[in-house]
């Protein structure tokens, strides 16, 4: 599904990415975790296609393709979707009416019909049950006056209605209560399937006791310095990252 | 690969279309400017004697006046002596007496523009008067309006079927010597609207005039009048476009609003003239007067405004609150893009007690688009317990462009309570990114953020008219991507 090779990146003349190799599955669960500015957010927006991230070197492929040869909506439309970290507000933007833009974007690129307003009605009831989100938030403006934990869910609306290839998940538990973790848990759970992926970004382990990784990573300095499966983070969790940097700073 | 905020106002291209001319014969006053034009303007049109009196006193007056220079626009002098002050089809001479007799081609020009003036093809609900350079060449949906006592039609027809009418309100809201450019519209003034709605009746459509300039090196001046008698409503349209030229064209309108005692007048505009070339060559100078009064208790008067058109923008619609009670509210948004200029606001004159008023501008600026809201709100001394809100926003997209804003608030009377909230915000790379990775392409995400930024107006905007100012910053922010 998607190859990232040696991949350099650099924002405003620093390194923050520097040799990154990845390589995830079809079907996959991958979570990356790894100390705050070690450049995790950096790899989601640099898979998703956002500006202002210079590539030193290094290739991204997903599905056969170039990636970093497409534009953000080519991307999108190809099966690529980024779970913001920080979800922006779109003042006087419908929700939903972003969303029926986006979804029909997506459906003329692949050459299918658009949804008319009442199929994509039924899909959206249909999805918003996934996270229990109330319907006003439809027709509301995007993200502007959600909680915290409101924009968290709404990215996995999003996400369910879009049904992406590949979804990375930036930190999207961070902020969330109890309930509210089980039910983004939850969507994410429902989109798992032999032909889906997904990137987790997570600082918790907690996460993933409800959605179960296939591995898990640690990015530091760069780089990947250690992969493994969830005892990995459950190693983490107890001991924090000193003993990985030690480990790869003796590797180096 | 990916376009940056800097190059944003580069994606704003634009793409004129109504910028086509009609081929039509007309007839055309050579240029110039003098007594013997007034004069034959108004003998033209057979005015009665307190008409052309009045042009006559206007233009001297006019003839002493300065043209302003305190707003934030920039232009060469315009020269008053190089315009022609009248043009018309040539088969104005025996005016058409119904659709049959108009020029096949000026109802080509109209059906290209979105406006058929067949009554059968027309939007339903909406009665339009269209007016071509100096002449109103069809009124539709009269008989409908006549059944319930409406009066719409072009100010020439109304100034000889309905004089005394006329004669009562015209100059009164806006005087003939209220400002330059209403002094020289007093004086030169050809074709408009008139509505009157009798006292208690709710105008049964839209009612709308769609104006265009079409023969060259000519000015427009049109005037329009419309009077709600008392309990009365209207809500009412004015559209506008002209052809592509490298000339400017000046256009200098006045409108006057007059709404009695528990009535409503809702005005809309989609200013649409042509804005001039990426260079700043061409484009019309909107220079236009419009003012309404609230004559009586509970009256309300609402503007709405899109402006995305002309070189030149200059115009403050504005309300007198007289009567007790009465609501007056100003709903904007000005788009300017390459190197067009917009100084635009509103004043709020609260005169009686427990009097309020509503200002949202909503300035957006592209490519090295100047924009500035000038707003005034005064509030006299008698006119106890008077409320404003004014909400100014400006989004700025690219580097290049400019907005300002000049709020001034003269208070007399302690009870007022005035708000005033402003605020200036590029359109974020971040929300671009975010449409985009949700598979907008960049110039549908532009327009959807921008719409949005609009949405506290298009929605004061009668619905068909809503979609089609939607349509219109679309249009005006549709560009080469890539
Ligand atoms: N636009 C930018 N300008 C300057 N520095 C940047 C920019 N974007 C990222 N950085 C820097 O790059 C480094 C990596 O940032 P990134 O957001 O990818 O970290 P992260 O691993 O997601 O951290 P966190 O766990 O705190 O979310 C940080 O040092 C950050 O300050
Ligand atoms: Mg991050």
């Amino acid at each position: 599904m998607l190859k990232i090779s040696d991949l350099r990146v650099a924002v405003d003349g620093k390194t923050i990415l520097n040799g990154l190799s990845l390589e995830v599955g079809t079907g996959e669960v991958h979570a990356i975790m790894g100390p705050n500015g070690s450049g995790k957010s950096t790899l989601a927006n640099v898979v998703a296609g956002r500006d202002g991230y210079e590539v030193l070197g290094g290739t991204v492929e997903f599905k056969g393709k170039d990636l970093l040869d497409l534009d953000p909506e080519v991307r999108a439309h190809e099966g690529v979707f980024l779970a913001f970290q920080y979800p922006v507000e779109i003042p006087g933007v419908a929700n939903i009416a972003l969303l029926k833009e986006g979804l029909n974007a997506a459906r003329r690129y692949r050459g299918e019909p658009e949804l008319d307003a009442l199929d994509f009605l039924k899909l959206v009831r249909e999805k918003i049950k996934l996270v229990e989100m109330k319907e006003e938030f439809l027709y509301r403006s995007v993200n502007e006056g959600f909680s915290g934990g409101e924009k968290k869910r709404n990215e996995i609306f999003q996400m369910a209605m879009l049904e992406p290839s590949l979804s990375l998940l930036d930190e999207t538990d961070s902020g969330l209560d109890i309930d509210a973790l089980k039910i983004v848990a939850g969507g994410v759970n429902s989109l798992r399937s032999q032909d889906r992926s997904v990137i987790l970004v997570t600082h918790y382990q907690r996460l993933l006791d409800y959605i179960v990784p296939d591995y898990v990573h640690v990015l530091a300095e760069g780089r990947i310095v250690q992969s493994g499966d969830k005892d990995l983070a459950l190693k983490l969790e107890a001991e924090g990252y000193g003993w990985i940097e030690e480990s790869a700073g003796a590797a180096a | 690969m990916n376009t940056s905020v800097k190059e944003l106002g580069d994606l704003v291209g634009r793409d004129y279309k109504e910028g086509f001319v009609t081929d039509i014969e007309s007839d055309t006053l050579p240029p110039g400017l003098d007594e013997s034009v007034v004069r034959f303007l108004s003998a033209n049109k057979s005015e009665p004697q307190f008409v052309l009196d009045w042009r006559l006193d206007a233009f001297r007056r006019w003839q002493e006046m300065d043209q302003p220079d305190w707003a934030h626009v920039h232009y060469a002098p315009i020269d008053y002596q190089g315009i022609s002050y009248y043009s018309a089809p040539k088969r104005d001479e025996d005016r058409p007496q119904s659709l049959d007799e108009v020029d096949p081609k000026l109802l080509e020009t109209y059906e290209k523009l979105g406006i058929p003036l067949e009554e059968q093809k027309a939007l339903a609900g909406v009665a339009v008067d269209a007016v071509f350079d100096s002449v109103s060449v069809a009124t539709t949906f009269k008989d409908k309006l006549a059944k319930v006592g409406v009066i719409f039609c072009p100010l020439s027809e109304a100034l000889i079927n309905h004089p005394d009418l006329v004669r009562k309100y015209l100059g009164s809201v806006v005087p003939a010597t209220d400002n330059f450019y209403a002094a020289l519209n007093s004086a030169v003034f050809t074709e408009g609207s008139f509505v009157y709605i009798p006292k208690g009746v709710r105008c049964p459509m839209e009612l709308s005039t769609y104006f265009r300039i079409n023969a060259l090196n000519t000015g427009q001046f049109e005037r329009t009048l419309i009077v709600a008698d008392e309990g009365s409503y209207v809500s009412y349209l004015e559209g506008c476009t002209a052809p592509m030229r490298d000339e400017n064209q000046l256009h200098a309108a006045v409108v006057e609003l007059v709404a009695l005692k528990d009535a409503e007048i809702k005005y809309s505009t989609v200013q649409n003239w042509y804005p001039g070339d990426e260079e700043g060559r061409g484009g019309i100078y909107n220079f236009v007067t419009k003012r309404g009064a609230c004559r009586g208790e509970n009256a309300k008067i609402s503007w709405t405004q899109v402006e995305t058109g002309s070189a030149i923008t200059w115009k403050y619609p504005s309300v007198l609150l007289e009567g007790n009670g009465s609501v007056g509210e100003f709903y904007s948004v000005a788009l300017t893009n390459n190197c067009q200029q917009a100084d635009t606001g509103t004043k709020m004159i609260h005169i009686g007690e427990d009097t309020s008023s509503t200002i949202i501008s909503k300035g957006i600026s592209a490519g090295r688009g100047q924009n500035a809201y000038r707003g005034l709100v005064k509030v006299l001394k008698g006119a106890k317990n008077a409320r404003n809100y004014s909400q100014c926003d400006s989004l700025l997209m690219g580097d290049r462009c400019g907005a300002h804003t000049f709020p001034y608030v003269e208070v007399k009377n302690p009870t007022a309570t005035i708000e005033h909230e402003a605020s200036t915000s590029k359109i974020g790379e971040d929300q671009l990114f975010y449409c985009r990775q949700r598979g907008l392409a960049e110039e549908d995400a532009v327009s959807m953020i921008v719409n949005g930024f609009c949405k506290e107006v298009f929605r004061e905007l009668p619905m068909e008219f809503a979609v089609e100012a939607q349509k219109l910053l679309g249009i005006s922010l549709e560009g080469a991507v890539g």
